[in-house]
């Protein structure tokens, strides 16, 4: 909390310094409790350790963590191509071009990714002689590429929102400026707009990164054999519980150490902008 | 068309009302998730927003959890997880096996999620009220738990609405993971709908088209809500 120094406000008087506030034991009992609970799961997987398992299945998880990637990163970059199409239109004065990328964005935005993977992936069967005609059955019957597909169009969605609304954060001076020095919209729009946008999106776009690791284990459910896949498949077999354990401490790290990244670099992009 | 419109007809014949009661389901567990959500992402807020440093650390390790991991798997953990540790605990102390509820350990795996991200919204809510407002409380002679209540409350929920009205569209969309451990929400009777009637596609756009209704009626909700709670601030 930071305190804003105003001269006739004073202060409440600070408390005497207690070592045992309500606050410290309770604190100290929560974090007991984590670690209790951190030792118990450590204490699982060392009495667990089962080589013979670990042979059976560790090289299957790894494959799934490899799976889990390349749909995620593949997904992300797809999504980025779709969405700027979506942006451009969500920021068209054009109400019918308008009007189409907000529909875009609310649909895929407003039902669950779920529901969007069942609508392709099953859907898709419903249509099987037109697409076997068109030469596309090969790529909605497989599970991953319909993955592939759902994600790219979600994922889309959010990153039209998040770009749209960087571009709209650049202040119009901006624009102005570039037009008084006879600049051409698409070089205003690559030299001066983007550059400021893309330093705005930057959080938003980590958020969403991490938003599609979790959300690729959806696509376990139709099938595909990425960590989480695996991971389900490994249970059904064995009903232990330590592979989601294990399953959980993979995506945590993931997750944390892509955090921690982003952060980073983020603190250096934008060190010109901090005083 | 007409034979559409006999698939979600009322009835033996139609699957109109297997998907009214699945939306029934994915809305009351939504909103017996919310208050227990609330609840705990408010807890956590406080703990985080404590000057001491165990507190503050022990609500960090818990929203550095449940958000990093996927919904799915958070819910995998609760309901395979609680279903052995209660099974183990039942067969000691009765000698039976224990069936975990499948609405129960939804219910506690959306919380858990809704809370770690609520009480971040809650959180930035906190630093948007000045020390002033403490301050004034406090030369009124209100206790703590009073100026929490009478003073800081009231402005906190104006200032977390926005993100938690976030919240409330994704728990909304959330809520449809639970058709995989079994409860029979909308995705779980549209699921059997495709699996009798075969029209896959039709099915699942009809379920996405009742999600988008029920975020769409939300959003209407929420904006009465957010009057209500912008009802001091005057016309800007």
């Amino acid at each position: 909390m930071t305190y804003v120094d105003a001269p006739s406000t004073e202060r409440p008087p600070a408390a005497a310094r207690r070592r045992w506030t309500g606050a410290r034991i309770a604190g100290l009992i929560l974090l007991a409790l984590w670690a209790l609970l951190g030792l118990s799961i450590v204490y699982m997987l060392v009495v667990g350790y089962d080589p013979e398992k670990i042979a059976k299945y560790g090289p299957r998880i790894l494959n799934g963590i490899w799976v889990t990637l390349h749909l995620v990163v593949l997904s992300i970059l797809l999504g980025a191509l779709i969405s700027i199409p979506v942006a451009i239109g969500r920021l068209s004065h054009n109400p019918i071009i308008g009007g189409i990328a907000f529909g875009y964005s609310y649909f895929f935005r407003g039902t669950p990714l779920l529901a969007q993977t069942f609508l392709v992936y099953y859907g898709a069967g419903q249509f099987t002689d037109v697409l076997k005609a068109a030469g596309l059955w090969m790529f909605f019957r497989d599970a991953y590429f319909c993955a592939v597909l759902t994600f790219s169009l979600n994922t889309a969605a959010y990153q039209a929102e998040i770009l749209a609304g960087a571009i709209r954060s650049v202040p119009s001076g901006q624009w102005q400026a570039a037009d008084s020095l006879g600049l051409r919209p698409f070089i205003t729009m690559r030299k001066i707009i983007l550059p400021q946008a893309l330093i705005t999106a930057l959080r938003p776009y980590g958020n969403e990164v991490i938003l599609m690791i979790k959300a690729s284990a959806i696509a376990s459910i139709i099938t595909v054999l990425d960590l989480m896949g695996q991971t389900r498949y490994a249970f059904s077999k064995t009903y232990d519980l330590q592979i989601y354990i294990w399953a959980a401490v993979i995506y945590l790290v993931t997750v944390e150490v892509l955090r921690r990244l982003w952060e980073m670099m983020e603190r250096r992009l934008t060190r010109h902008l901090r005083r | 068309m007409a034979n559409y419109m006999e698939l979600l007809s009322f009835g033996d014949s139609g699957w109109g009302d297997e998907l009214a009661r699945g939306v029934l389901v994915t809305v009351t567990l939504a909103l017996a998730t919310l208050p227990l959500g609330l609840l705990i992402g408010f807890l956590i807020a406080v703990a985080k927003n404590s000057t001491e440093p165990l507190l503050r650390n022990a609500a960090h390790v818990y929203t550095t959890i449940f958000r990093g991991l996927p919904e799915l798997l958070t819910l995998f953990l609760i309901y395979y997880g609680g279903q052995m540790a209660l099974s183990a605990l039942w067969r000691l102390l009765f000698g039976y096996a224990f069936e975990v509820n499948s609405y129960l350990a939804g219910m506690i795996a959306l919380a858990l999620v809704f809370s770690s991200y609520a009480s971040e919204v809650f959180l930035s809510a906190f630093r948007g009220i000045t020390p002033g407002q403490y301050e004034g409380a406090y030369a009124l002679g209100l206790s703590r738990s009073r100026t929490m209540l009478l003073v800081i409350l009231p402005q906190l929920i104006r200032l977390a609405l926005p993100g938690l009205s976030n919240l409330w569209l994704n728990l909304l969309k959330d809520t449809s993971l639970v058709s995989v451990i079994g409860l029979t929400d909308l995705l779980r009777n549209t699921n059997i709908a495709v699996g009798v009637t075969k029209q896959a596609f039709f099915f699942f756009f009809v379920a996405c088209s009742l999600y988008l209704v029920m975020s769409i009626i939300s959003s209407f909700g929420l904006r009465r809500v957010s009057a209500w709670a912008e009802r001091g601030q005057g016309s800007r």
